[in-house]
């Protein structure tokens, strides 16, 4: 096993220059998610207006892992539509436990190193599941 | 006389390597390693006489209930107990603090009644008691700690009030190290009527404990922090206190006779050990003690204090960029190092150190409320025993270099 394959270099990056970092003002669904185990947490903020994730942000800490996979996830969706958003969603779960995506995944697949440290696939999946819970709260 | 410098060859497990590196085992506060004469105490029981115990006339059956009566004896000796029957084997030291709690806690404290524990307490020595205190309807209470990790007694008379019936205080503290003055809170509880419970799993591996001289009233410790099998462990207390308690488990074994609609209790420590014991592990147990008497508790001490000493400045002299040291300076600290580096996540350490052949624990080492008052989620623990030796240190303190290094870009 070796390192590279867990911190890649656009996770460090993310790691150390999240992007989308913060709280959306005048958001319209929001949700914490939490890894007990480790003690990551990641709250999100989204707008989320006429099926389209508008804009997204994320707070948090946790690990490097968690929080760069946060910090690519908002990239990703944002702006894009909620159904796009719940395909890739699925997409990065079925990659997590390597199985195919059926997606293109860009540079999410840096994460796919993960699988080989299987107790850091939590914090990988931690920001996809706040977003799950949070897509199905602005559904409602 | 100090730890012998062959000591390692006794740990079969240290001999191996991970990820293609020395094993270098900094987890000891987690569960220790077990020498070879622990393994081989336990097979032989297996292997030789494996029967149940307190039951069978055959010979096998009559050599394991002397084998397991003996190794409670040892365990009396080796914590100062009057006598082996004060002692109460448990499978670790979360089910002794549960059994006080239970056994003498419903009896005993009542709406109204105060629990005075610490800020520093392991969840094992919170969780029973805030239970109890839901049940009953009593009041918890805490000691607060000072930034250096050290209990704050300024303000224990305060604490410790007509109602307390109860003060339960960590000996070691498993994530600061720090030494807690347990005979100093004793003497305030006990001036109040309050009843002193010590967890004992970090002192008990390490340091001479002469439970009557501590001041305590009860004294839990968990065999697999010191050399001894997983699933052991006990409970010390004095016999009149045992006698005077309620049973914790009911079943076989801990009772003297039985009705349909009633039973009454065997003599302690026995009333406390309900169902089939682990025999093999309480040998074992007896077999660490026997190692460790073998040693020399004050040899262990000093040579665990030497190598915490020696960390601390390796740490400190290593200036790694953005890590700070959790606890007090080395006079008050037993083997125990926790600490954080800026920017780098205690996960993603604990990762790199694990790929040197490096194990130390991250995470909040189950001191929840202990980490949430620093501000903190998780931190790192490396912790020493007879076993740890100084190039381990310098492994660490160069891994730890490198990942600063390679979180560099995050600091
Ligand atoms: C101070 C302290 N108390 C309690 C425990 C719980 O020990 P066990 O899990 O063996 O019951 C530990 C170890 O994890 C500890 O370090």
């Amino acid at each position: 096993m070796s390192l590279d394959d867990l911190y890649r270099d656009v996770i460090l990056d993310h790691y150390s220059h999240p992007r989308n970092k913060g709280t959306v003002e005048g958001a319209t669904v929001t949700r914490e998610g939490a890894n007990p185990l480790c003690g990551d947490e990641i709250r999100l903020s989204l707008v989320v207006r006429d099926g389209v994730v508008q804009d997204v942000r994320f707070d948090g800490k946790g690990c490097s892992i968690s929080q760069a996979s946060a910090s690519m996830m908002t990239e990703r969706i944002k702006g894009r539509g909620v159904q796009e958003a719940g395909r890739l969603i699925a997409a990065f779960k079925a990659m997590m436990r390597g199985e195919a995506a059926g997606e293109e995944m860009g540079d999410l697949e840096a994460l796919q190193g993960v699988r080989k440290f299987p107790v850091r696939v939590k914090c990988a999946t931690l920001g996809w599941l706040t977003l799950e819970g949070a897509l199905e709260e602005a559904a409602r | 006389m100090g730890i012998p410098a062959t000591i390692r060859d006794d740990f079969p497990i240290l001999r191996q390597r991970v990820n293609g590196k020395p094993l270098v085992y900094l987890d000891s506060a987690s569960t220790s390693q077990k020498p070879r004469q622990v393994i081989e105490a336990v097979v032989r029981y297996y292997e030789e006489y494996n029967a149940n115990i307190h039951r069978g006339v055959y010979s096998i059956a009559e050599r394991a209930t002397a084998e397991y009566e003996a190794a409670r004896a040892k365990v009396a000796r080796f914590l100062g107990a009057a006598e082996p029957a004060e002692i109460v084997f448990t499978r670790n030291v979360t089910e002794a603090l549960n059994l006080v709690a239970y056994a003498w806690g419903r009896r005993h404290i009542g709406p109204g009644d105060e629990i005075l524990l610490t800020e520093m307490e392991h969840h094992s020595d919170l969780v029973p008691w805030q239970l109890l205190a839901q049940e009953r309807g009593a009041r918890l209470r805490h000691i607060p700690f000072d930034d250096q990790g050290r209990l704050i007694l300024a303000g224990l008379d305060r604490l410790i009030t007509a109602r307390t019936k109860i003060v339960s205080v960590v000996h070691v503290s498993n994530t600061f190290g720090t030494v807690n003055p347990v005979a100093e809170i004793a003497r305030a509880a006990h001036a109040r009527g309050a009843l002193v419970v010590v967890d004992g799993a970090q002192s008990a591996p390490h340091r001479r404990v002469d439970v009557r001289g501590l001041g305590a009233d009860f004294y839990g410790f968990t065999g697999h922090k010191m050399l001894a099998p997983m699933g052991t462990g006990g409970l010390w207390a004095r016999r009149a206190l045992l006698e005077e308690m309620d049973p914790f488990l009911g079943g076989g074994e801990m009772i003297s006779d039985v009705w349909l609609d009633r039973a009454t209790w065997n003599e302690v420590p026995w009333k406390f050990e309900a169902g089939t014991q682990d025999v093999g592990g309480a040998i074992g147990l007896g077999a660490a003690v026997d190692y460790l008497e073998r040693l020399g508790m004050e040899a262990v001490e000093a040579h665990e204090r030497e190598i915490t000493a020696y960390a601390l400045r390796r740490l400190r002299e290593a200036e790694i960029p953005g890590l700070t040291v959790l606890g007090p300076g080395i006079d008050d600290r037993g083997g125990v190092v926790s600490f954080v580096i800026d920017g780098v996540h205690p996960h993603d350490i604990s990762q790199v150190l694990d790929t040197e052949g490096i194990c130390v624990r991250a995470g909040h080492h189950c001191t929840k409320p202990l980490h949430r008052k620093l501000g903190l989620g998780a931190s790192v623990r490396a912790s020493f025993y007879v076993y740890t030796i100084k190039e381990e240190i310098d492994i660490l303190a160069r891994a730890l270099l490198k990942t600063r290094e390679l979180f560099r870009v995050a600091g």
